[in-house]
């Protein structure tokens, strides 16, 4: 039976009719149907309600003749009973489910990267300049010995400890986990492409990695293994630069994976090795990991699988205890621990949980980096910082805080065009990046889209070693857990405690 | 009031070794430094002396100061010795009551041998975890030299002054190594100024580390803690680190703390890449960032060593038997004005003065 | 309690008249007990009494020797050191001439305007920086950063010869002026970054020197022939200061180092 809809309508669609010559961009544009001709094709007929505010159409408009808002219209104001609380106790009451939702995060908890600032050095210690002089910004992802044996030989010194395997990045910025099937092909390629173009890594998220990407782009791809195991072969394992097996993520912790069945086309059906048309659900836990020794063994399982050639990355979500759960990571013996604060996007997750489980990345970094150096083994992981880093000056302060580098996911979409709509889970982005429908995903070109990566990847870069060089540092491994370069503001002392850092003016 | 935050350090260095193990006095380190006198500002000058104490020389002198003179922090201070270590003998440091310098704190000399104990460490990591515990756990109490037949002498006030007080002329040592300091903080804490010392190594630093905080967090994985303020300190637990406890050579240490660039490693041939390779990813933690100049020593060597873009200068120079290291070649014309050769290293490369192997056991036991 | 090195304990200038020995037509002063402002104030006194040349002996890390000799009716001194002179030797030079026999230390020329200063001996960091005018030979080598940021005007150009080697960053950002580093006595030039933001001037360079030594911003452009009569006459100079024969020097190759772009970031900002 269904129910009338009580729900108001989310966004509204003006038009300067001025401007307008009816060209019909915007009805070719639109996926949700907001545009459409009227019956003897003179007028464009707008049907507001069902636009989701994704601009789209707004941006092709080659007369920008059209403005798309939230819609003003609401009920009573209530600092309590919000609009959206109160729609979406309606969505509810007509549907009986759990409602889904996309991207991040997006209530107003405290963001703490923008209560910290940082240092600049002036008089007692110059500031280096990053135009003329080196400024370095490789990094090194994976376990480290505890010293190394050095020997004499004809002349040269050589190295007799073994190393583990590292993997190296020209910058401490990498593409995070988004599936193949959460995203097009195209996006998903592009990602490969800027990757190896500017020498970092991507993750190839839990939809596996299409056999006919590996040749070219396994050597900068972190594959996952997720808890559906979804695309999990031996070559897929071995074609790649690491394999990252993932426990959690920030937008749902404890929860699983999700691609609605509506995304699983017959090339995602391949790559996944799942029927057409299915749900593909990952589940919550691994089934073979209950407890801490069994992730031991599936992380030398993994090890086994490669050879010991490859690091392997554990990923979870930032929870309560994240610092006590990160040093039993690192005894388990990962090389790298990826944390995923609540700002952590998706694509299909419950909304309730995204809003209201996790907590943010910058305490989480902070607790368990400080966890580790007390524990004496921060050398042998990696920690990778993960959940809502917009701009170069997160990542700055994400290192300083304690993670030797950090995934993108949210920005690199956005770089590619996303808007943050939050309709990820429909498959009908019109962007052409969160969709399998062929005809969206044509819109987006992998090598344009590479070049905007690409152009985000540098320009940020260049941000980096600019505020490194204001803090008189010309190597990023300077900054590594360096707190003393950063202050707080409108911070409580428990706050600075945790986060190590002191306050402005001290 | 003392500020708990980090002094930075705009100096004056000064460093002089006689490699046949000759000993000498302080006459030159003190001259030295009274020629560069405009590199400090009067809030702080030190020296170390290396083979002083000839006739202790088996023993361990833990140099103790204690804040404003304070002997209940003395008993506490006797007690935790007596407890841990056989005291052989002991003494108050003499002073010059009539020296320039403005309430000093109370020095006093300890010359200790670790008791036998249960722990399997070695008796330096011994010393050093008893050191730390005084550092950290008696307050007002701070040992600054814990080395065998050698002594750290440092204070508030212009070098002359600050050796006036100790009467450092009065001693003889085979190293000296010297400081004058332009502090930007509030006078008054004896304990920041150089030298800095961990067993017998002593640093003596012109810069500012911008690593501080990454280099003192990875030592306190190792169980060196950060207690005087000053990010000096942590040049001399990186070199106790690298060098005594992981037996790691100067030459190897120095690319530890100053690396070559990676533009650089990436053109040279396949065996040294992987060195320096591994080498700076392995010791990421320990590489040192920002403008400096270090002289370190310990007994047998002494080395002058700068950042890797070289912000900062060092002069090394050579007469005979006598190697010397300064801020400014002038300090040490003002002390032998004919040099056999005189020279500036590159950025990240080590000046190494070395006893002959005769030498070294004549000096410790 | 705050005591400036500097100028703490200053002697009087009368105090001072002892340590100088006037000559028949100059002044010779004896620097061994003297602090910086002290040497720079008998100087000064010296000229304003008449003196037009000085010679200072025993001097051992006195700073900014020659800088305080600004006169608004365009006195010009020679200046003979004997001894080391500290840092900033001839800084804001104004068109005098200083020659040192000895080593110089770091900052000489430093933001000189005018004059000649000669070094018998070596030099440390950052000589010639913001050079504006005027000419430097150094005998020996020199150190990090020489002639950063260089400037020059129309006929107004700033020449630095070095005889030796420099280490990193040579002509570090220039935007005027010359510089030539010849090489003598040196297998090959170990220095890096050379002419690294460089966007005016020109280098000459004498000796071996690999392509992955310069900065990105530099390049290697063929000699004409005001190259040749440039560098005839500075090594001239160089080779009658120091005692050198030209022909052997001018003999070699030389590379000649310009600016590849005016505006080397242009690409960096995005707006």
């Amino acid at each position: 039976m269904k129910l009338k809809s009580h729900l108001l309508p989310e966004f509204i669609v003006e038009r300067i009719e001025s401007r307008c010559n009816k060209c019909g961009v915007c009805v070719k544009q639109c996926p949700w149907e907001v545009y459409r001709w009227n019956e003897d094709g003179t007028d464009i007929i707008i049907d507001y309600t069902k636009c989701v505010g994704c601009q789209r159409c707004v941006v092709y408009c080659p007369n920008k003749a059209l403005i798309v808002k939230p819609y003003e219209g609401s009920y009573r104001p209530n600092a309590y009973w919000t609009k959206e609380v109160i729609m979406d106790i309606k969505k509810q009451a007509e549907q009986g489910g759990v409602i889904l939702t996309g991207t991040g995060n997006d209530k107003p908890y405290k963001v703490y990267f923008d209560h910290i600032v940082l240092n600049a050095s002036q008089v007692t210690n110059p500031s280096i300049d990053p135009l003329r002089e080196p400024m370095e910004l490789r990094t090194f992802i994976g376990r480290k010995p505890d010293h190394l044996e050095v020997e004499f030989d004809e002349g040269d010194y050589i190295i007799k400890t073994e190393i583990p395997p590292n993997l190296v990045i020209e910058t401490p910025i990498m593409f995070a986990g988004m599936s193949y099937g959460a995203i097009s092909y195209n996006a998903f390629l592009a990602l490969a492409m800027a990757a190896k173009e500017f020498g970092t890594l991507f993750c190839t998220g839990e939809g596996g990695l299409p056999k006919d990407m590996r040749e070219e782009y396994g050597s900068c791809a972190i594959v996952q293994c997720a808890s559906g195991r979804f695309g999990v072969d031996p070559e897929y394992l071995n074609c790649a630069a690491a394999i990252e097996i993932k426990i959690g993520q920030g937008a749902k912790p404890g929860i699983g994976g999700h691609l609605p069945g509506e995304k699983v086309t017959e090339k995602i059906s391949e790559t996944r090795m799942i029927p057409e048309g299915t749900d593909a659900l990952s589940p919550a836990p691994h089934h073979d990991i209950y407890s801490i020794e069994d992730l031991a063994m599936l992380i030398y399982a993994l090890k086994e699988a490669t050879n010991y050639e490859k690091p392997v990355f554990v990923k979870i979500a930032a929870v309560h205890n994240v610092a006590a759960i990160a040093s039993g990571i690192v005894r388990a013996g990962a090389d790298a621990v990826v944390i995923d604060g609540f700002r952590g996007g998706t694509g299909a997750s419950p909304k309730i949980i995204r809003d209201h489980v996790g907590i943010p990345i910058e305490l989480a970094i902070a607790s368990v980096d400080q966890r580790l150096r007390e524990e004496g083994i921060r050398h042998k992981c990696s920690i990778i910082a993960s959940g809502g880093i917009r701009n170069s000056a997160d990542v700055v302060k994400a290192i300083a805080l304690g993670a030797d580098a950090v995934y993108i996911g949210t920005a690199a979409l956005i770089a590619m065009g996303c808007t943050m709509c939050q309709k990820c889970y429909t498959g009908k982005c019109a962007w052409g990046i969160c969709t399998q429908d062929p005809e969206l995903s044509k819109r987006l070109n992998p090598k344009i889209a590479a070049k905007r990566l690409v152009n985000l990847l540098r320009g940020w870069s260049l941000e980096i070693k600019e505020m490194l060089g204001g803090m008189g540092i010309n190597a990023i491994e300077s900054l590594r857990g360096n707190r003393e370069h950063l202050r707080g503001i409108g911070l409580e002392e428990w706050e600075l405690r945790v986060l190590g850092i002191k306050g402005a003016g001290e | 009031m003392i500020r708990d935050d980090k002094e930075f350090s705009a100096c004056g260095l000064f460093g002089v070794m006689d490699r046949s193990g000759r000993r000498f006095n302080g006459e030159m380190a003190i001259r030295a430094l009274k020629n560069m006198s405009v590199r400090g500002n009067g809030l702080g000058a030190g020296f170390a002396v290396y083979g002083l104490y000839k006739d202790f020389k088996e023993y361990y002198c833990l140099h103790v100061m204690i804040q404003n003179k304070d002997l209940d922090v003395k008993k506490k201070v006797d007690g935790f010795l007596a407890k841990n270590f056989d005291v052989v003998y002991d003494e108050e440091i003499p002073v010059n009551e009539n020296s320039k310098t403005v309430d000093p704190p109370m020095f006093w000399r300890y010359f200790v041998h670790p008791k036998s104990h249960g722990e399997n460490i070695s008796d330096d990591d011994y010393v050093i975890k008893n050191v730390m515990y005084i550092n950290t756990k008696i307050k007002d109490a701070y040992v600054i030299s814990s080395g065998k037949n050698m002594g750290v002498f440092k204070g508030v006030g212009f070098p002359e002054d600050i050796a006036d007080f100790f009467m450092i002329e009065e001693y003889k040592g085979y190293i000296w190594i010297a400081h004058t300091r332009f502090p930007t903080n509030t006078p008054g804490w004896w304990g920041g100024a150089h030298p800095f010392c961990i067993l017998d190594w002593t640093v003596v630093h012109n810069g500012e580390i911008s690593s501080y905080g990454t280099n003192k967090r990875y030592l306190e994985m190792f169980g060196y803690y950060c207690t005087l303020k000053t990010d000096t300190e942590v040049m001399a637990y990186i070199f106790d680190l690298l060098m005594r406890r992981q037996r790691l050579p100067i030459e190897v240490v120095a690319k530890i703390l100053a690396p070559p660039m990676w533009d650089q490693i990436d053109l040279m041939d396949e065996k040294k890449r992987r060195f320096y390779t591994a080498l700076r990813m392995v010791y990421s933690p320990l590489l040192v960032n920002g403008p400096w100049t270090v002289i370190v020593a310990h007994h047998g060597e002494m080395f002058g060593l700068t950042d890797r873009i070289r912000l900062r200068p060092i002069t090394a120079g050579e007469k005979g038997d006598l190697l010397f290291l300064s801020s400014e070649e002038s300090a040490i014309r003002a002390v032998c004005p004919d040099l056999d050769r005189v020279w500036t290293p590159h950025g990240g490369e080590p000046v190494v003065g070395r006893l002959s192997s005769g030498a070294l056991k004549r000096v410790v036991r | 309690m705050l005591i400036d090195p500097y100028v703490n304990g200053i002697r009087r200038i009368d105090e001072l008249m002892k340590y100088v020995k006037f000559g028949s037509d100059n002044a010779e002063i004896d620097a061994r007990d003297l602090r910086h402002k002290e040497l720079n104030d008998l100087i000064r006194e010296c000229i304003l009494r008449g003196v037009r040349k000085l010679i200072l002996r025993n001097v051992c890390g006195q700073r900014y020797i020659g800088t305080r000799l600004y006169f608004k009716d365009n006195i010009k001194v020679e200046i003979r050191i004997y001894g080391t002179p500290g840092n900033d030797l001839g800084a804001f030079l104004n068109g005098h001439r200083i020659i040192v026999y000895g080593n110089a230390q770091d900052g000489v020329g430093n933001t000189m305007d005018d004059g000649e200063i000669i070094v018998h001996g070596r030099a440390g960091d950052v000589v010639a920086m913001t050079m504006r005018g005027g000419r430097i030979f150094i005998r020996d080598n020199v150190g990090y950063r020489a002639a950063i940021h260089m400037k020059g005007y129309k006929d107004k150009i700033p020449v630095l010869v070095v005889g030796g080697t420099s280490q990193d960053f040579l002509g570090e950002y220039m935007a005027g002026g010359k510089v030539v580093l010849l090489g003598l006595n040196v297998k090959r030039h170990r220095c890096h970054y050379v002419g690294t933001g460089m966007h005016g001037g020109v280098m000459y360079i004498r000796g071996k020197i690999e392509r992955h030594q310069l900065g990105k911003e530099v390049g290697i452009v063929e000699m004409e022939e005001e190259d040749w009569k440039f560098l005839e006459y500075v090594v001239e100079d160089f080779c009658s200061y120091f005692g050198y024969k030209a022909d052997e020097i001018l003999g070699d190759n030389f590379l000649k180092l310009v600016p590849v772009t005016k505006r080397p970031y242009g690409r960096v900002y995005a707006y």
